[in-house]
């Protein structure tokens, strides 16, 4: 059984310690999603706060078709939505163009800056705090869309199926978000540990 | 692989360096059709930057995926534990 299915066990049967634990585990990054949605820190405190009620009041009619998680996100994704949309008029406006600066390919297409070693040596490099801050900060200004994509497939080990039915988003809109996100996060560590001409 | 050799390689329905960068995800995910899939993988036998680009993806994946939740302050323990005791009150 893993881990979520024990803690979904122990809620069930009234475990106060057992639901702290599910909040420790995912409260930091619900907010992180949540803010996707919604202006400010604060809002995103209180639709994540929203959430764990609703996750409480919703416990004895969850019927398990889906992980815990995936529910889990489900109801923090619908309430943010529902709240964004409520409290920003702008629409967040997808970035276009490579993910990699069209000036390190010659005309044919090849590289003509081409990526430096770095893989294996960056935990050499650079300390682990360091580096967890930088992709933090690297998540941080992911456009709202492609940071929470990432935070779910890459950070919390969610299933492209999961992420799809937690946002409600095609494969192919999962895919191109995940490929911009994940991309600019190899820039980063690129221009951080490779030194390569951008 | 410079420019140069690039543009002597490629032949005609080859993929260049550029275009490999953008199909990185779906060739990860295996979204790319069986064709695709090919053509990508006949770059990669080629070309040894691509294959450190797709090797610097993938580290970009493990690393992302060595971030932890940060831990919650005492604080907040204790309001989701007073959240939790309200909630079974209400029962």
């Amino acid at each position: 059984m893993d881990a979520d299915a024990s803690l979904l066990r122990r809620l069930r049967d009234g475990d106060e310690r057992a639901f702290v634990a599910l909040v420790e585990r995912y409260h930091p990054v619900m907010l992180r999603v949540a803010l996707a949605y919604v202006p400010s820190p604060a809002v995103a405190e209180e639709v994540v706060q929203d959430t764990w009620l609703a996750v409480l009041r919703g416990l004895a009619r969850f019927e398990e078709r889906s992980s815990l998680r995936t529910w889990l996100f489900s109801i923090l994704v619908n309430r943010a939505r529902t709240t964004g949309e409520r409290e920003t008029r702008s629409v967040p406006v997808a970035d276009a163009g490579p993910v990699v600066d069209a000036a390190r390919f010659g005309p044919s297409g090849g590289w003509a800056a081409p990526p430096e070693h770095w893989v294996e040596q960056a935990e050499n490099r650079i300390d682990a705090a360091k580096l967890a801050e930088l992709l933090r900060a690297g998540l941080d200004v992911l456009p709202a869309r492609q940071r929470e994509v990432v935070l779910l497939r890459d950070v919390e080990g969610l299933s492209g199926a999961e992420v799809c039915e937690v946002l409600a988003i095609s494969e192919a809109n999962q895919r191109v978000l995940l490929h911009r996100g994940r991309s600019k996060l190899r820039q980063l560590l690129e221009s951080e540990l490779g030194g390569a001409a951008r | 692989m410079s420019f140069l050799s690039g543009m002597l390689r490629r032949r005609h329905g080859d993929l260049a360096c550029q275009q490999m960068v953008e199909l990185v995800t779906d060739y990860l995910e295996g979204a790319l059709p069986a064709a695709g899939r090919r053509r990508f993988e006949h770059h990669l036998a080629g070309c040894g930057h691509c294959t450190e680009y797709l090797a610097q993806m993938r580290e970009t994946i493990r690393l992302t995926g060595r971030l932890t939740p940060e831990d919650l302050t005492p604080e907040m323990r204790s309001d989701f534990t007073d959240l939790y005791r309200r909630w079974r009150a209400e029962q």
